[in-house]
């Protein structure tokens, strides 16, 4: 039995990881959340509204590296993240003017807005192609390590190290840091309080002088800059290639759905739910395993429930298994 | 201009598109596009049964095409010899083990009252039936894949002639979709959407993984064709009767096979669309076609006559499902190999919508004009980009970044171009080039 060992094996290969995909995975599912609560409708293109904001920092980043610029141990991409935002920003009011506006007026049914969604998603996947290419971009760059397993190890002389990637780090802050700016904002400024009141009744919310345009107008901008951050985080955590935000659909509709769609705390709660499940089940275990386990009844096997392949069978069945026993998500999600 | 004398219309319109492609590029690709717009047009055929018919809002398309390519592999490739004594029949029982063990599960939560008792035995019974079955599948599977590595490593299909393949690609498709719509149709649209474009990751993952089913992303090569409609090229080359028709054509004898193998697909691919269509058509002015249009414009109104909603639902999706599944098995049968790696949502099944919304959703030949248009075009884009670019940059100087940049991009024109069209039709003209009546 060694059980610091273990719990720091735990913490290396599951613990850390799962919190920093957990972060951006929640980032992401409050853009869907918002989508859903204020304009009812499932955003596709969210995936790839993220891809875009991404694109657009690593494009600011490798000017300002071209241009000698640094900030320290931490990536450039920090400092390109406020442009990126911005050009994410433009990029979806200019969509909702084109595209979802018309709709809006019409009173046209969701599932109509969803498909409107996947023709907006084509678009925006064709232009980061088009600008970047389909190819992985490298662009973090500053300290790669806050804490190293080698220091951890000379530090506290267990056999387990436990790395902590900048970039996790940086996850974890810049999260935490959004999201209670989005709840101070959401509960307690007035143009807050008037998204909450058109979502959770938009009737009433119109009776009361609340100008829908504008709570609109509002939520895209936020959704851009959750996303742009998200996209960007998880850019850095892994690398940037468009079509794997597109992928990330998947784990991030099952984290909004699971927390209750419409719910931001719920899409907080489920894209760690999400987070965790993946990483745990797709981890092989046996590491820790042996060092819990009574002098010789070690595993022989890897003890890895499934391949990391499978990665979005687990986010996909713990999406099933919510939907059938608490339709409306663990913390109470509306139906449009 | 009467409605009818339109549609032809647009029906030339797109013929001589493709018949264009051949006098002004090679008739070889100009087949090339006619044999897949006929594979898109039965897929886009299965979707408006589901969307047109009875909106049902189903993005996992692809899962239910890569399934019908699995059949082929599973029904048409030789055994791989030893596999079955080495570590099929393993596979099979640790599967069926699986099996029962969802079964029970399913069981002890229906039958069983609520409780404490009931969860702890719904998760021991999973638990235990997991260990079971990996102890069982774990050696199966590695003495399955240990089997020549190189050229095999599954356990290979059942030899027969691939033109079985292609129903039981409908079938197994059938079979998923059943298993799907179980669980997933009592869903609202937007997460009967996500659901299905989760399952359909998880088929291909499973295809991805899963060495001893259909060698996983090493591939199979080799499919058989369906002989004698579909000859192989060297065969023909080979032999004289062809040759002195071909000559008698005007055309050298390698171009004359390739056309005639291509044309022998076309053939048997017009054959099976014309018998779906027919089918489809049938189905939609039957009671039964009324019947599922009424509960898509009114659920509520549809269960108050007495209508089971959610079984049509499952029966439709079930239906549409197995037609996109004989589609897969015809484009695996056409590629002659099976290549997990390259299926991918954005293609085989976002663009299939953009066929249905394009053509004209709840209608059946809306859906085939749609799937021939937007596969010449996702096709044609490409070139007709890099035209385009070749344009816009001819004044810049050579070996500019910018002007290699453009170049180089235009092959990505595609899906901007595609995303452009959906939206364009949905805004003015939402209910397609050829509307429901």
């Amino acid at each position: 039995m060694d059980f610091l060992n273990a719990i720091v094996a735990l913490s290396n290969f599951v613990l850390v990881p799962a919190i920093a995909y957990g972060s951006q995975l929640a980032l992401g599912a409050l853009g869907v959340t918002l989508i859903y609560g204020i304009l009812r409708f499932s955003n596709f293109a969210h995936g790839d509204t993220m891809a875009f904001g991404a694109m657009i920092a690593v494009l600011v980043t490798w000017g300002l590296q071209a241009a000698g610029v640094s900030f320290g141990p931490l990536p450039t991409a920090l400092l390109a993240l406020p442009v990126a935002i911005l050009g994410c920003i433009i990029l979806v009011l200019v969509t909702d003017r084109l595209v979802y506006r018309f709709y809006r007026e019409q009173k046209a049914k969701p599932v109509i807005l969803v498909i409107v969604s996947m023709g907006v998603m084509f678009i925006m996947n064709g232009i980061v192609r088009f600008i970047i290419g389909p190819d992985d971009q490298r662009f973090s760059d500053g300290a790669r390590f806050i804490v190293s397993a080698r220091d951890f190890k000379a530090m506290t002389g267990l056999r387990e190290g436990l790395a902590i990637k900048t970039s996790q780090g940086i996850t974890v802050v810049v999260a935490v840091f959004a999201v209670v700016l989005l709840f101070w904002f959401l509960n307690q400024t007035r143009t807050g309080k008037s998204m909450r009141a058109y979502s959770d009744n938009e009737d009433l919310a119109l009776l009361s002088g609340i100008n829908p345009e504008r709570v609109v107008m509002i939520t895209w901008i936020i959704v851009a800059a959750l996303a742009t951050t998200a996209g960007v985080l998880y850019g850095l955590d892994k690398s940037f290639k468009p079509f794997v935000y597109f992928q990330l659909l998947l784990p991030i509709f099952a984290s909004a759905i699971v927390g209750g769609l419409g719910n931001p705390i719920g899409a907080i709660a489920g894209g760690f739910i999400i987070a965790f499940s993946e990483v745990t089940i797709t981890y092989a275990w046996k590491k820790v395993l042996t060092y819990l386990a009574p002098e010789g009844l070690e595993p022989s096997g890897l003890v890895q429930f499934l391949s990391t392949d499978y990665k979005f069978a687990v986010s996909f069945v713990i999406l099933l298994i919510v939907l059938l026993f608490k339709p409306t998500g663990l913390f109470k999600g509306k139906a449009v | 201009m009467t409605e009818s004398v339109k549609n032809t219309l647009l029906f030339i319109v797109v013929g001589s598109l493709i018949l264009l492609t051949g006098f002004t590029q090679s008739w070889n690709s100009a087949i090339l596009i006619l044999n897949m717009g006929l594979i898109s047009a039965i897929m886009a055929i299965g979707v408006n049964l589901q969307w047109g018919f009875a909106g049902l809002f189903n993005v996992g398309v692809m899962g239910f095409v890569a399934l019908g390519g699995l059949a082929v592999v599973l029904i048409s490739t030789p055994p791989t010899p030893g596999a079955w004594s080495a570590g099929g029949y393993g596979i099979l029982l640790a599967l069926l083990l699986g099996a029962a063990t969802v079964v029970a599960a399913v069981l002890v939560a229906t039958r069983m009252p609520k409780g404490r008792t009931q969860t702890l035995s719904i998760i021991g019974i999973l638990i235990a039936g997991f260990f079971i079955y990996r102890a069982v599948f774990d050696p199966s599977i590695a003495a399955v894949e240990a089997i020549d590595p190189a050229v095999a490593g599954n356990i290979g299909g059942l030899n027969l002639p691939v033109l079985l393949a292609w129903p039981a690609g409908g079938l197994l498709a059938a079979g998923a979709a059943w298993l799907i719509g179980k669980t997933a149709l009592g869903l609202r649209s937007d997460y009967l959407a996500i659901a299905t474009l989760g399952i359909a990751e998880i088929i291909i993952a499973i295809m991805k993984n899963e060495d001893w089913l259909a060698r996983g992303v090493k591939n199979v090569y080799g499919i058989p064709r369906p002989t004698p409609v579909v000859g192989y090229e060297v065969e023909l080359q080979a032999d004289p009767g062809f040759i002195a028709r071909a000559e008698w054509l005007g055309l050298d004898p390698v171009t004359a096979s390739t056309l005639s193998v291509k044309l022998g697909y076309s053939l048997l691919f017009t054959i099976v669309l014309l018998a779906l269509l027919w089918m489809a058509q049938m189905a939609l002015k039957s009671p039964w076609g009324r019947m599922m249009r009424a509960i898509r414009d009114n659920e509520v109104a549809a269960e108050a006559m007495g209508k089971d909603v959610t079984r049509r639902h499952l029966q439709i999706f079930v239906l549409g499902s197995a037609i996109c599944g004989i589609a897969g098995a015809m484009m695996t049968t056409l590629d002659g190999q099976l290549t997990p790696g390259t299926y991918n949502p954005l293609r085989f099944t976002f663009l299939v919508w953009v066929m249905v919304i394009v053509g004209g959703s709840g209608n059946n030949f809306g859906a085939v004009l749609g799937a021939f248009l937007i596969w010449f075009l996702w096709v044609q884009v490409e070139p007709i980009g890099l035209w385009m670019m070749n344009l816009i940059t001819a004044g810049m100087p050579d070996g500019s970044a910018l002007k290699t940049h453009l170049i180089e991009s235009a092959a990505h024109m595609r899906l901007f171009t595609m995303g452009l069209i959906l939206l364009i039709v949905l805004r003015f003209s939402p209910r397609g080039l050829i509307p429901e009546k």
